[in-house]
């Protein structure tokens, strides 16, 4: 019986769960032996340039080991931003000088080392920095009039443009038009386990870095670049990594810094933030303002689409200024629409910088639309789930381009719907809340619908490709290395189960090992739900070269055909078909050579999953207040490796849609400070605002991979985040509302509705 | 999210700690559960030099009925006050709204006394104790002292305790079968209300109303109760509870919406402590 598609417990939990896991906090290597510890001095100021910085005090304070300034950054070049096609006036000066600029609360300005670490926090408090505030530049409106310029090297707030305007007919020809600005709000990304690096130099010449990180060989690369290191000289270690998100793609600018004071100071170096310094220091995701316009005609069929997006890159841009061309290649999601038009534009602002973020410009796009295909809707008084219908591309099974450039691999959009509406039980949710309206109930139902695809195992930095290495011991255990960076998805387990399928070695005696660029020197990391359809690929292609290796092995050892031997599951090796009793063992066969294989698979193109989702709210018209009462959810990710992981990415993912459409978002005030540093202000989502949910099985097999596997990583959250909010707005819908921007707050509903009642439009 | 340096010192009794308040001076803090105390001094908005630690202070930790009154001592938990049957039978509002503090953690680590003294405008039991008309028992270096709880409380994490002081009891009226209701408007089940309405039925026969979050302190509602008093509908009476308060604006309520609030939650509170309809806790909306 095959071990694919079924329930293995994760192997790496007990160790996650009780004890044993090493977080890079953790670290008890030998070569940290006698490490201190660096704590950042940071700008408290959004925007403005640094008048003094006074060192004398912390300089003397106990434990001190060492004060920098950007005075003593020496020939330090400052990090250029990630993408080659921006402009070198955004670059990111290592620490702010004298005579420079601040961009945001949180930037740089000054380190401490010392010899404990609460020593750090009370030197980094006693060192003076004298900061000259400038005008805030908060969210892309400000950023776009360039009325105060960040960066006056570059000249302007805008950092990239992507697209045309559209034709002025563009919807020349449409019965109903529709447009509304929508916010798709700043949100952190909040995981458990902060950011920490910490850099040792040997006597050899090299530097061992390790950080938390979702991708060893690209945060690598980045940081010999940054500190001009041959990379051959940097070892780079990602232990376990209590969550990213999208967060920890890359690295950043502190990972390399610590690597650098390692090299000044002449001792090994720690570096683990704060949780307040993680929620203004570490990337955060989403920020896009958008507009949207659908044209059809009142019989349900749209005709024409339009999305504008404007992109708050943050203070310094990172990777979230590219993440609006997946918003445009994914704009036209799951219909055909006949024309479909995106373009964004991408602006600096003082607030933390964007990156990825849970779908990372693909949620963005399904909000967009998902909104729009409601409004439009509402305008012709059809059903949301009717409308959908009428629109979705067919099912199809060859690969099929979109009219936004996408060429999906495999969909089918409808059954996707069918099958959620049933399970939820569409008509009978209508039926009530008809009733609910018809006696004016406080707690109205609302029932959002949503269909989404989205882009998975696209190429983000390493081609469609990954690496795995296989090797069976004399002891009868194997050991996978692989490129992928897992933290918390359970590579583990799956990668073990994708060998023992072909090997017939049980999952405990199969050790999966990732993260050391010395061991694993070239890997594509865990980002953009690569990893199973890429990574967990190429353990299966792994497998089943080794296979063949150990066939012609045992056919030598056995003087008999190779064709007629098979993997023996209870001799543990190779025996003769039909003849258990011969054969030999992985041990033998691994006894005298190495059995080991190294492959790279890569995939043709990246893969399309799909789905729908049904969110139920109830909402306390009175109050505002939207508690979530069900979500009914088909996530279409193609062949399930095993159910058990598939279920929980898709319940964290639901879990996060929900923070983003009802609770989280990032606040600034006029001046840039930070309103949400803290989990008592910054709202991330909770057990106790879900409700169990309701998964509904597809599976959809790609024809991309052998594994017939698209990615889960981020659907969850791709359909729940606009399924919510639409549910919500629906659920005042009759009172006259027809939009509430995220997250929608108990005051934004309430609002809403005073605004509806009292005949505005909102 | 590291406190700066300080001392700390156990103390195993009131007088013990009394004296070694009366040693450490105004930059001593009493440490009792350490729920809202511990997090302002990692964010160095407290920065106390001296900790003292009366949690081992036993004589602290009980809840009994003396005469027509409820006497919980300032050191009895929040999940120990909730399961408590003395307060269960005869001043339900308490243990109910011991259940809506915070999350099992600071249940079981947060004090009565300590939420008392911490003075939070945000707080859910010093809403209750203010409904209930309670009093406050202070010992210091010349002895002990009531007082009342509409005195106590006096602005933005200011009470009337003077420097040597702690509190070492909460008296409250026995209130047994009457009715009452609390409201409280979060965005999670385990935040801060927005605002809290707590109104309870009180032996002298007036309805205690009062709000959280809604000034710089928790407020008594007194024109609701007069509204009451003087024979005014729950509705009437309701749509005054935004009067006297100072609300602040933030992201999660602006001045507008926070009155409203006071005015919907004050109403369904009275209608349930008048017994006309359940309570609109989040567990009952959860389908």
């Amino acid at each position: 019986m095959s071990i694919l598609g079924t329930r293995v417990v994760r192997t790496e939990d007990p160790l996650f769960l009780t004890r044993g896991a090493v977080y890079t906090d953790d670290l008890t290597d030998p070569r940290l032996a006698g490490a201190v510890h660096a704590t950042f001095v940071r700008s408290t100021v959004a925007h403005g340039t640094v008048t003094s910085v006074d060192t004398s005090a912390a300089a003397e304070a106990p434990g001190v080991v060492g004060v920098y300034t950007a005075a003593e950054l020496g020939d330090l070049p400052p990090v250029a931003p990630p993408l080659p096609f921006l402009d070198a006036g955004f670059s990111r000066p290592w620490l702010v000088g004298v005579g420079e600029r601040v961009h945001f609360v949180g930037d740089l300005v000054a380190v401490v080392l010392t010899e404990e670490r609460y020593q750090g926090e009370d030197a980094a408090e006693m060192v003076v920095v004298d900061i000259d505030p400038l005008p805030a530049v908060v969210g892309t409106a400000a950023a776009k009039t360039d009325g105060t310029i960040l960066f006056p090297a570059v000249g302007t707030n805008k950092v990239a443009a992507f697209g045309e305007p559209a034709p002025e007919d563009f919807f020349a020809d449409c019965e109903v038009v529709v447009r509304r600005e929508i916010v798709n709000q700043r949100v952190a990304a909040a995981p458990l386990e902060t950011r920490a690096a910490s850099a040792a130099w040997g006597e050899d010449g090299r530097v061992t870095i390790w950080c938390t990180n979702q991708g060893a060989q690209q945060a690598k690369g980045q940081i010999a670049g940054w500190l001009g290191l041959d990379p051959a000289l940097v070892h780079l270690i990602t232990p376990d990594v209590g969550g990213g998100f999208g967060a920890k793609i890359g690295a950043d600018q502190e990972y390399a810094f610590v690597a650098w004071l390692a090299q000044q100071s002449g001792r090994p170096v720690r570096w683990t933030e704060s949780r307040s310094e993680n929620m203004t220091g570490m990337l955060q995701g989403r920020a896009q303002d958008q507009v949207v316009t659908i044209g059809g005609s009142r019989d349900g069929r749209v005709q024409a689409y339009s999305l504008e997006v404007s992109q708050d890159c943050g203070a310094y841009p990172r990777i979230g200024t590219v993440l609006p061309t997946l918003t445009m290649l994914m704009a036209a999601a799951v219909y055909d629409i006949p024309k479909v038009h995106a373009q964004a534009t991408c602006y600096v602002t003082n607030g933390t910088s964007i990156g990825a973020y849970r779908g990372a410009g693909r949620p963005e796009a399904t909000a967009a639309v998902e909104r729009a295909m409601d409004l439009f809707a509402a305008e012709i008084g059809m059903d949301p789930a009717d409308v959908r219908r009428k629109n979705f591309i067919p099912t199809f099974t060859e690969p099929t381009q979109t009219s936004s450039g996408a060429t999906y691999d495999s969909g089918d959009y409808e059954a996707a719907l069918d099958r959620v509406l049933q399970a939820a039980g569409y008509d009978e949710l209508r039926a009530e809340q008809a009733r609910r309206r018809e006696r004016g109930d406080t707690r109205q139902l609302g029932i959002g619908v949503s269909a989404y695809v989205e882009i998975t195992g696209a190429d983000s930095g390493h081609g469609t490709s990954e690496n795995a290495e296989l090797e069976v011991h004399a002891d009868g255990t194997a050991t996978v290395l692989t490129g992928t960076s897992p933290h918390g998805q359970g590579h583990a387990t799956t990668w073990a189960m994708l060998a023992s399928e072909q090997l017939g070695i049980p999952v405990e005696k199969i050790t999966v090992l990732h993260g050391d660029t010395d061991r694993i020197p070239d890997g594509g990391g865990t980002m953009g739900s690569r990893s199973l359809q890429q990574g967990g690929a190429a353990v299966h292609q792994a497998a089943v070269e080794l296979v063949e290796v150990a066939r012609k092995r045992a056919a030598e050892l056995l003087e008999a055909n190779p064709d007629d031997l098979e993997v023996d599951l209870a001799n543990a090796g190779l025996s003769v078909k039909g003849t258990p009793g011969v054969g030999v063992t992985w041990a033998q066969l691994a006894a005298d050579e190495q059995l080991i294989v190294q492959t790279t698979f890569t995939a043709n193109a990246p893969t399309f999953p799909f789905g729908a989702h049904v969110a139920v709210v109830e909402t306390d018209v009175e109050s505002g207040k939207a508690v979530v009462t069900r979500l009914v959810t088909v996530d279409d990710a193609g062949t399930i490796i095993n159910p058990l992981l598939a279920e929980g990415q898709r319940h964290g993912g639901i879990a996060q849609g929900v923070g983003q459409a009802l609770l989280e978002e990032i606040l600034y005030d006029e001046d840039g400070n930070p309103q949400t540093s803290t989990f008592a202000d910054y709202p991330f989502v909770s057990a106790t605002e879900l409700p169990s949910f309701e998964l509904v099985e597809m599976a959809t097999p790609t024809p991309m991979n052998p594994l017939g596997a698209k990615g889960i990583g981020e659907a969850g959250t791709i359909g729940s985040t606009p399924a919510v909010q639409s549910a919500v707005v629906d659920s005042v819908a009759h009172l006259g509302v027809r939009h509430v921007d995220m997250p929608a707050t108990s005051m934004r509903v309430w609002r809403a509705i005073q605004e509806a009642q009292k005949g505005s439009t909102n | 999210m590291i406190p700066s340096q300080f001392d700390y010192v156990r103390v195993s009794t009131v007088d013990e700690a009394v004296a070694a308040l009366a040693e450490h001076g105004e930059d001593a803090k009493i440490l009792a559960g350490g729920h809202s105390l511990l997090p302002i001094m990692k964010l160095r908005l407290a920065v106390p030099t001296v900790l003292i630690d009366i949690s081992g202070a036993q004589e602290l930790n009980y809840v009994r009925v003396d005469g027509d009154q409820v006497a919980i001592g300032a050191g009895t938990r929040h999940h120990d006050l909730e399961k408590s049957e003395v307060a269960q039978a005869e001043v339900p509002l308490l243990p109910h709204v011991a259940s809506r503090v915070g999350d099992p953690q600071v249940r079981h680590r947060g004090t009565l006394g300590g939420t008392v003294a911490h003075c939070d405008p945000a707080s859910d039991l010093p809403t209750a104790l203010l409904a209930l008309g309670a009093t406050v028992v202070v010992a210091g270096p010349n002895g002990r002292r009531e007082i009342p709880i509409t005195a106590f409380f006096l602005g933005f994490f200011e009470t009337a305790m003077e420097e040597g002081e702690l509190i070492v009891e909460l008296r409250v009226p026995r209130t047994g079968s009457a009715g009452w209701g609390y409201e409280k408007f979060t965005r999670r089940e385990n935040d801060w209300p927005i605002v809290a309405a707590a109104a309870v039925h009180l032996p002298d026969g007036s309805v205690g109303v009062a709000l959280a979050n809604m000034g710089g302190v928790v407020l008594r509602a007194e024109a609701v109760e007069a509204a009451l008093a003087e024979g005014k509908s729950i509705e009437e009476a309701a749509a005054l509870a935004a009067e006297g308060t100072s609300p602040s604006s933030d992201m999660h309520a602006d001045v507008e919406y926070r009155s409203h609030l006071a005015r919907l939650l004050t109403q369904r509170a009275l209608k349930v402590a008048a017994g006309e309809t359940e309570a609109s806790t989040a567990e009952s909306t959860a389908a």
